[in-house]
């Protein structure tokens, strides 16, 4: 049997999510801190729920430290890796649970999907590529001279003298003539391989600001480390448009700000025009990304969308998924033109609303919680 | 189910030997029982507080959601747990490596020592297993009977204001002894009229129910439930035991009074390790570090204990650690009285090369730590023995928020301000204090909590989320008189909307 905190742990799992107990969950944090800090560090999440108590503020109170510094030095540097202060010990700690760890990529993703409960995506049926190898690991007679391989040369050349009694212990020299010479050859092997491709499409018209970028960004980086996990290799194109659309670097994808109208359909065209440029279906699982705040021109474009998804993208992607960025100037019609055309749940299409960045993690739940 | 069993072998000829070094240093401690378990199992016990049986509830198991991934991803490691009871229980990691069991052993038999003889610990139930595991099944059986959710979600408002303690209840004040004495009497009196239950109550429903008595009696005929919130409500004397009033004068059903009861119990069993972390971290470890340095260490782990000893140690520029903070300070108590560096003689003297040197070679030291551990807690610890020198040595410093950089900064290094700092944050363990002003308020049966301002305000929204949850239990509006950014104000709720009254 079981202990009985197995079942106060999965009543408080049942909470968190949201399962039972309404009355708690805006107690609950979520830990929606899941964001990479620097080069390998990240938090970690741990949800949390917080009985009110009638405590401090935080930033009025301030604290105690101990180590080197002058007045005016900031106290949230780094610190010394190795220390990692306190046995456990009966009694209360009340603590920040907010925790900092190293940790490489693959394991970020891990718990990322532990944490969502992400299902592994099965690839589609017949597009797991199967791909040529060359591997060097074995040894030939034949072979261009960059290719040759000296230590079994030489090797090959003292059995020879050896053998024919030409060497000579005094005057060890060993010179290989041309029999002796042996290259490095290939094997090859098939790998078996999957590839994907992600298309971010973003709208950077006048109304999405710095926080709907950010946003967008922190969301894509962890689809793209959970999309890493899955597959061997990923491609990761960029397209950003307010009118008209052009393909881009991360850098410039990130960082643009443009104004002026929306015209959706010109990344749709575009989007629609890089996968049959260069990802043929059938050998690639696509997955495109739409941001925007909603707002479209016209509803005529509106149309053209719907247009292009139906004909095209949707037929051709593993699924396409549409993040609607909740921002104070945009109307959000989109999105209920999406769902009036394809209904809240379809099998090629979601949708996902970010309020804000707390809504981040619910929302690549929502993306990537169906397996596909 | 057995998750933890006695340690047997080559451990327990260690504990011999271990406790043979603490009994000739002269600790003075409970019998000790250790016994060993898995990982898993200490994260059960840290999550339930060192006892092996808890009431039902989700905060045990979000504690042990945390210790379990901080374990998964390395980010912390439980060594021990050691509980403060009679015989005193701890737990050691099965994982742990020879030397690892052998600090961790020195350092209980501090914390035993300290547990035994801690004036602010002398009244703690030592059989605190038992009542753990009686809270448990009564907690249980309320749940059968009112619905799980129902019970779970009166605990939640309750925990809501487990901070809101008297420290001074910890002590046997002559009104508490006169108490204690009613209520034996008045438990001989119920015994006579209705037997089996009585010994299932919590000592807080009793008085409860006697108050209740007492209240019938005043008002007969008995009026109903809602008229009696109104009509019959006294008023109490000031007290910032705000659990024990609500016991006492809040319309509650009975087993939500016992439920309250038992909280309260729990919170007070706790609350003297919360007024002592530093003395009693301090205390451990300066008896592990003194054990394993003199006695107990081979040659062979000495690189390996001062690795361990130095993680332990670790200083952190956000966070006092009680451990280094609290060994140190026993050990320049010991140096001090050693060398006689104390007392009006020395004070007075202003030349520094001989307060440096002083030595009046009096080798008092090891007595006043232990006279010093018997007597003190954390605040009146520091306020004694903290000096300006020990404060430049350990490099402390006093850090606040600075809104322009929005970053915390390294505020003071001044001895004054550190000391100021470090005393208010250990004033009432660290909470605000908050006490029942008024039963009565504005002759309309509120309630009036004063929170008594030390400069620090409260989080207004936890402050307004925990007056709803006060406001459940007391039914009438609930009131918070404090100071909000200069102002004096009260916060109140009212069951529709929170206000702030000027």
């Amino acid at each position: 049997m079981d202990h009985p905190i197995k079942r106060d742990h999965a009543r408080f799992r049942k909470i968190v999510k949201g399962k039972i107990r309404d009355n708690l969950r805006k107690y609950v944090s979520q830990g929606s801190q899941i964001i990479p800090k620097g080069t390998d560090k990240f938090t970690v999440p741990m949800p949390s729920i917080d009985i009110p108590r009638f405590r401090f503020g935080d930033k009025s109170q301030g604290g105690m430290g101990q180590g080197k510094g002058q007045s005016g030095d900031p106290v949230d540097g780094k610190e010394d890796p190795n220390g990692q202060p306190g046995q456990g010990e009966a009694g209360e700690g009340e603590g920040n649970k907010e925790l900092d760890v190293e940790l490489s990529l693959e394991e970020l993703a891990r718990i990322l999907g532990e944490e969502l409960e992400l299902p592994n995506i099965e690839p589609k049926g017949k597009k797991s590529l199967h791909s040529v190898v060359d591997r060097y690991t074995n040894i030939g007679t034949t072979g261009p001279d960059s290719l040759r391989h000296l230590r079994r040369t030489y090797k090959q050349a003292l059995r020879r003298q050896i053998a024919t009694d030409s060497y000579d212990p005094e005057n060890p020299a060993v010179i290989p003539i041309r029999r002796d010479f042996r290259y490095r050859a290939a094997d090859v092997k098939i790998e078996m391989q999957n590839a994907a491709v992600v298309i971010y499409m973003m709208d950077v018209s006048g109304s999405m600001g710095d926080e709907q970028k950010e946003i967008v960004r922190t969301e894509s980086f962890w689809i793209n480390l959970w999309l890493k996990s899955q597959y061997k290799d990923i491609e990761i194109r960029y397209i950003i448009h307010d009118a008209t659309a052009k393909e881009v670097d991360e850098q410039t994808f990130f960082r643009t700000r443009e104004s002026g109208g929306t015209l959706i359909s010109s990344a749709y065209s575009l989007c629609k025009e890089i996968i049959e440029k260069d990802y043929n279906p059938n050998e690639w699982n696509i997955y495109p990304f739409h941001f925007s705040d909603g707002d479209n021109w016209s509803a005529d474009d509106t149309k053209l969308c719907l247009d292009l998804l139906d004909n095209v993208i949707l037929p051709l992607s593993n699924v396409f998924c549409y993040g609607q960025v909740e921002s104070r100037y945009g109307s959000g019609q989109f999105y209920k033109d999406l769902t009036a055309k394809y209904g809240a749940v379809s099998e090629k299409l979601i949708l996902s609303k970010i309020k804000n960045k707390e809504g981040i993690l619910d929302s690549i739940k929502e993306f990537l919680g169906k397996g596909k | 189910m057995n998750r933890s069993k006695p340690i047997s072998g080559e451990l327990l000829t260690l504990k011999d030997e271990i406790e043979g070094y603490a009994v000739a240093a002269g600790l003075d401690f409970f019998p000790q029982v250790f016994e060993v378990c898995d990982y898993d199992t200490i994260n059960i016990l840290a999550a339930q507080g060192g006892f092996p049986s808890r009431y039902p509830h989700w905060k045990f198991g979000m504690d042990y959601d945390q210790l379990s991934k901080g374990y998964t991803y390395g980010l912390q490691k439980i060594y021990e747990m050691v509980i403060n009871t009679d015989p005193c229980y701890a737990y050691l990691l099965q994982a742990n490596n020879w030397v690892d069991q052998k600090i961790v052993m020195a350092h209980v038999y501090g914390h035993n020592d300290f547990f035994k003889n801690n004036a602010w610990f002398s009244n703690t139930n030592r059989k605190m297993m038992d009542v753990m595991a009686n809270h448990g099944t009564k907690i249980r059986r309320y749940m059968e009977r009112y619905g799980a959710d129902a019970v779970e979600t009166f605990i939640d408002k309750v925990l809501s204001l487990e901070n809101l303690l008297d420290i001074g209840e910890l002590f046997e004040t002559s009104s508490l002894k006169r108490h204690r004495l009613e209520q034996n009497e008045l438990q001989k009196s119920e015994n006579e009229d209705d037997g089996y239950l009585i010994d299932d109550r919590s000592s807080a429903l009793k008085s409860f129910m006697r108050t209740k008595a007492r209240l019938n009696k005043r008002d007969e005929p008995v009026k109903s439930e809602d008229e009696d919130i109104v009509a019959e409500r006294p008023l109490g004397a000031r007290t910032k035991d705000v659990l024990g009033y609500l016991i006492q004068y809040a319309p509650i059903e009975e087993w939500q009074a016992d439920i309250i009861g038992i909280l309260r119990e729990e919170a007070y069993y706790f609350l003297p390790q919360r007024m002592t972390k530093i003395m009693n971290e301090g205390w451990a470890s300066y008896w592990h570090s003194t054990i394993m340095t003199q006695k107990a260490l081979d040659a062979s782990e000495i690189i390996d204990f001062a690795d361990k000893h130095a993680g332990v140690m670790a200083m952190s520029r956000q966070n006092i650690n009680p451990y280094k903070v609290g060994i140190e300070l026993m050990r320049d108590i010991e140096y001090r009285w050693d060398r006689g560096m104390f007392g009006k003689e020395y004070n007075e003297c202003n030349n520094m090369k001989d307060k440096i040197h002083w030595d009046r070679k009096l080798g008092l030291g090891r007595e006043k730590i232990f006279e010093v551990r018997k007597s003190h807690n954390d605040i009146s610890f520091i306020d004694e023995f903290l000096t300006p020198d020990f404060c430049e040595r350990q490099q402390l410093f006093t850090y606040k928020y600075n809104p322009r950089t929005g970053r915390f900064e390294i505020d003071s290094k001044d001895f004054l301000a550190i000391k100021q700092k470090l005393l208010s944050q250990l004033t009432n363990f660290g909470q605000p204090i908050i006490e029942v002003e008024d039963g009565n308020y504005g002759n309309r049966k509120e309630l009036l909590l004063h929170h008594v301002h030390y400069g620090v305000d409260l989080d207004v929204n936890f402050a307004n989320e925990t007056l709803r949850n006060l406001y459940s239990i007391w039914r009438r509006p609930v009131n918070l008189k404090t100071k909000y950014e200069e102002k004096e104000v009260i916060f109140n709720f009212d069951g529709k909307e929170f206000k702030t009254l000027h």
